[in-house]
């Protein structure tokens, strides 16, 4: 295990030599490649079409997060977060304004972070989805895409009726929420949570049991416990295996003590159990919406939050359980309105670095399969 | 069915032959050689079906121009075209060529004036319909044992490459 | 001028295919005639493929050119022909150039020895469906030659991948038929046939269609086919050669314009060449369905309705949608458009019924709805699979297919023996 990340990416010393000696191929894929999930650009080695070592090029959606964030105030750089992640945008919200209510030791009213906990797993869902769709595409199943798309559609439309966008929603503020939810917003999703239900097992249908899907993810991007940890992988890659390690339980935030949900894990750390973890957690999110939905205590929605916030002399880093994995903000504030340093700990990035480990001696066709099981956004990578 | 126009055909198709073939020889590029030797076989492939011969023809379409050339184009595509290009076209075997090509040029004149006498006109009435039915017979009769120990051959040379390729069975 | 008349009616008394008759004149026409049969019906695949796909997928499809998007193939075909035309700076620009030409070359001239019917081929060869094959394998030829003549990895890489997957597949598929040729041999002669048209007479003659002979011998012979003929084509899910997530478009990368529509041409012309091939060897070719459970001269006169009720039933479903068209203006020129399809299509229909041509075309009705059959398979993929692996692909045909392939023939020839009483120990 060690040895195989100790080894640079395209340490050729001893490469697998094929009878012929035939061209070793150098595939550059990426960064404007269909299955590179944004600009990711992936240096590839190939023996025919084994694949000796990869080296992955980051960087070209870098648009300097952390640094705008040291020259705006905290309330200001809130909405810069959600583009990071964009997929997962209240996720990201959700990490930044729980870590400046800790750096200000304020706690959100409980009404909000039950709002939170509600928009955070329908966001956890939608990203899961984002996920399933454009990883079956990558490994050739058109149609999971569209019926993720269309699902993902009526959560969306949640967002928007409750932010006003769908994407980068800006949902929370720090010490709560801005806005009390709408006229129905209950109903609304506990009839989602109805609809998503068997739209599940619609998805499992078309790829769980499929020959060609189990040939294809099983064995494929094997990553062991101890190569995650020495990594610092975390998120479904992390817990499909073995490890259960899920910061909702383990460090939990918001309110999800109070919830009854279970963490799913595999065995293998392959590409398929990674995609039955990702399955069981949207069960495990509709299951924790359906009980933040029944138990939505009423209330204020907003803590009593100083006008301009300038939090004491002090650093703070706080971890939450975005969909791809441990997203963790480290703020340090220097007693003024704008943060001294912020820096992000995206899941994506990290995750991105076990892309190596897990590609090595396999086929081109599985970097395609590892890079969509691994759910990054480049927009968290490069940030 | 009577034949259409034999003799223009037969030019047409020999003449094709003769500049794939000569191309083959002539083309510094390795995959346009391989090219014009496909040319050449699908044309001698045409004239097996003149020859009333059309399950050879499918046969040499099949095997030679659909088969065994894309395996040469297969391996030739894998080689580095670049570095093959700047090298020296090896030719130090001219003589044995120029013996091999007098040799030939020989027979040929000699079939060429006394053919008649050695190869009557004609020697086999045409089967056109039931072609395939006779070589099968013959193949399966008269000949089993030729065709045994030809695929007999055949399954040394598959294993033969197996063990090359192959490191460890 | 009276020699020539002369010369074209007498095809007409005669009672086999104009290549077979030696009649010039014919043939050509036949050729026209199943050339532009063939463009259309990639015309109409472009269509239904996109259709059918969106329809499985819960989004609409073409919708904006003509109704329902009727018109949308011929607005991409314009689009296409306008394209800038691009060979890359360091391509072998001859082979480049070339290579689109062979694949069609390849894809269109099997469709001599198609029989549509029992005289509606343009030709009938001794080795027919040995023709059939050795030209479709040619493509790979095409496919090669693009690939390697971009210059450029992904083609190349795409180009390799197609020309091992088409060669293993051609193995599987070889066995596959030679066991369905040997069931033309079944009669009191005890020699089949290689021809095309021969194999439909056999089926014939022998009143089963070859996939339900020796069941499950046929039917497995034919799972073995209808495997290989998607291998054989780089159709979803063995599109590994174009395998747009990896390989961006695989060996047509460096294409454009013109030059890329004629690979889907291509594409489109060996998807129902193969498909004709499986149709003719094991679905009865132009024979009509159920001749012996409903046999008799009434069902022959009710199976020959089927045509014009085909086409009926396509008129009455553009009649339908032209009611249900939005009532706006804006939709007025489409909504007269699907009602002038639809009329056109119930003309046909009822040109159908005269008995005189429905006589004719049936048989090319069975043997076109049979091959459609299987362009619906050919989506269906598409729109279910998820893709092979490389390897998976190669251990497939050669592990898997080869050697069931392999027994079926073996057992197919004992059973024929043992049936033909010709089995002496």
């Amino acid at each position: 295990m060690a040895d195989q990340r100790t080894l640079s990416p395209l340490d050729l010393d001893t490469p697998d030599k094929t009878f012929l000696d035939a061209n070793e191929l150098v595939i550059n894929m990426g960064p404007q490649h269909p299955a590179t999930h944004g600009v990711l650009r992936v240096i590839l080695r190939l023996d025919g079409e084994k694949v000796l070592g990869l080296e992955c090029v980051i960087g070209y959606l870098h648009r300097g997060v952390e640094k705008i964030g040291e020259n705006r105030t905290y309330a200001m750089f809130n909405p810069y977060v959600d583009r990071m992640d964009y997929v997962a945008a209240v996720s990201n919200g959700l990490g930044y304004c729980e870590a400046v209510e800790k750096l200000l030791a304020i706690e959100a009213p409980s009404r909000a972070q039950h709002v939170r906990v509600i928009l955070t797993e329908l966001n956890r869902i939608a990203s899961h989805q984002l996920w399933l769709g454009t990883h079956a595409l990558d490994i050739g199943a058109i149609t999971p895409l569209f019926y993720t798309f269309r699902d993902r559609e009526e959560i969306l439309k949640i967002f928007e009726k409750y932010c006003g966008a769908r994407l980068t929603t800006h949902a929370f503020r720090i010490g709560g929420l801005q806005y009390e939810t709408y006229n129905g917003f209950e109903k609304e999703v506990k009839n989602f949570l109805n609809f998503f239900r068997p739209k599940i097992d619609e998805y499992e249908e078309l790829l769980t049991t499929n020959r060609i899907w189990l040939e294809r993810t099983k064995g494929i991007g094997k990553i062991s416990a101890e190569d995650c940890i020495a990594l610092g992988v975390t998120g479904p890659v992390l817990r499909a295996s073995g490890v259960k390690w899920d910061i909702r339980k383990a460090q939990p935030y918001a309110n999800y003590k109070n919830f009854d949900f279970e963490i799913p894990t595999g065995q293998n750390g392959d590409t398929y159990d990674r995609y039955i973890v990702r399955m069981i957690e949207m069960r495990q999110a509709v299951r924790i919406i359906e009980q933040a939905v029944d138990s939505l205590p009423e209330g204020p929605i907003m803590a009593k939050v100083p006008k301009v916030m300038k939090p004491p002399v002090g650093e703070v880093y706080h971890s939450i359980e975005a969909p791809k994995g441990e997203l963790g903000y480290f703020i340090v504030s220097d007693g003024s309105t704008q943060p001294y340093r912020v820096r992000v700990r995206p899941p994506s990035f990290v995750n991105l670095q076990a892309l190596d480990t897990m590609c090595r001696g396999q086929l081109v066709a599985d970097v395609i399969a590892v890079i969509g099981t691994l759910d990054i956004v480049l927009g968290e990578v490069d940030r | 069915m009577a034949p259409i126009a034999t003799p223009f055909f037969f030019y047409l198709l020999a003449a094709i032959m003769l500049i794939g073939g000569i191309l083959v020889i002539m083309c510094r590029n390795a995959v346009h050689s391989a090219l014009a030797l496909i040319v050449t076989l699908l044309a001698q492939s045409a004239i097996y079906l003149m020859l009333y011969a059309p399950f050879v023809a499918g046969v040499q379409i099949i095997l030679y121009a659909g088969g065994i050339m894309v395996l040469f184009l297969f391996v030739i595509m894998l080689v580095n075209i670049d570095r093959a290009l700047k090298e020296r076209q090896f030719n130090s075997q001219w003589w044995v060529g120029i013996i091999a090509a007098t040799t030939l040029g020989g027979l040929f004149i000699a079939v060429y004036t006394k053919g008649k006498s050695i190869f009557p006109e004609r020697i086999a009435s045409v089967a056109e319909a039931d072609n395939t039915q006779r070589v099968a017979s013959l193949l399966y009769g008269q000949y089993m044992f030729a065709f045994e120990i030809a695929s007999l051959l055949l399954l040394v040379a598959i294993i033969g490459a197996v063990v090359m390729a192959k490191k460890r069975i | 001028m009276n020699a020539f008349v002369q010369y074209i009616e007498s095809y007409l008394t005669s009672n086999v295919t104009p290549g077979a008759a030696g009649n010039m004149f014919w043939a050509s026409i036949y050729i026209l005639i199943v050339f532009t049969g063939v463009s259309v019906g990639v015309i109409c695949m472009n269509w239904l493929e996109r259709k059918v796909l969106a329809h499985m997928q819960v989004r609409l499809g073409p919708m904006r050119v003509g109704p329902h998007g009727l018109l949308q193939p011929f607005a991409d075909a314009l689009k296409l022909l306008l394209k800038e035309d691009i060979i890359p700076a360091r391509a072998d620009s001859v082979i480049f150039w070339s290579a689109p030409f062979i694949v069609d070359l390849a894809a269109f001239t099997v469709f001599v020895v198609v029989p549509f019917g029992p005289q509606h081929a343009i030709t009938d060869m001794n080795i027919g469906i040995l023709f059939m094959l050795g030209v479709s394998s040619l493509s790979v030829l095409g496919i090669v030659m693009a690939g390697w003549a971009s210059n450029s990895h992904y083609p190349l890489i795409g180009a390799l991948r197609s020309s091992a997957q088409m060669v293993s597949y051609e193995v599987a598929m070889g066995f596959a038929v030679v066991s369905a040729i040997l069931m033309t041999s079944l009669n009191a002669t005890g020699t089949g046939t290689l021809s095309m048209i021969g194999i439909v007479e056999a089926q014939k003659a022998q009143a089963e269609w070859f996939i339900f002979k020796f069941f499950p011998l046929g039917l497995i012979a034919f799972f073995i086919f209808t495997v290989a003929m998607v291998a054989e084509t780089n159709r979803a899910p063995f599109d590994l050669a174009e395998a747009e997530s990896e390989l961006t478009a695989g060996f047509h990368t460096e294409y454009s314009g013109f030059r890329w529509s004629l690979f889907f041409l291509a594409e489109y012309g060996a998807m129902m060449a193969v498909s004709s091939i499986a149709v003719t060897l094991w679905l009865g070719g132009w024979l009509r369905p159920f001749p012996n459970w409903l046999s008799g001269s009434t069902w022959d006169s009710i199976f020959s309705y089927f045509p014009g009720a085909t086409f009926l039933f396509l008129a009455t479903l553009c009649f339908y949608e032209t009611a249900r068209m939005p009532k706006h203006p804006y939709f007025r020129i489409q909504t007269i458009g699907l009602a002038v399809f639809g009329a056109l299509l119930a003309l046909i229909g009822l040109l159908l019924f005269v008995p005189a041509v429905s006589v004719r075309i049936q048989d090319i009705f069975w043997f076109t709805a049979k091959v459609a059959g299987f362009m619906y398979l050919y989506i269906w993929y598409r729109g279910t699979f998820p893709r092979y692996r490389f390897d998976q692909l190669m251990r497939m045909g050669w592990k898997v297919l080869l050697p069931i392939g392999l027994g079926t023939l073996i057992l197919t020839a004992g059973v024929a023996l043992i049936q033909q009483n010709l089995w002496r120990p």
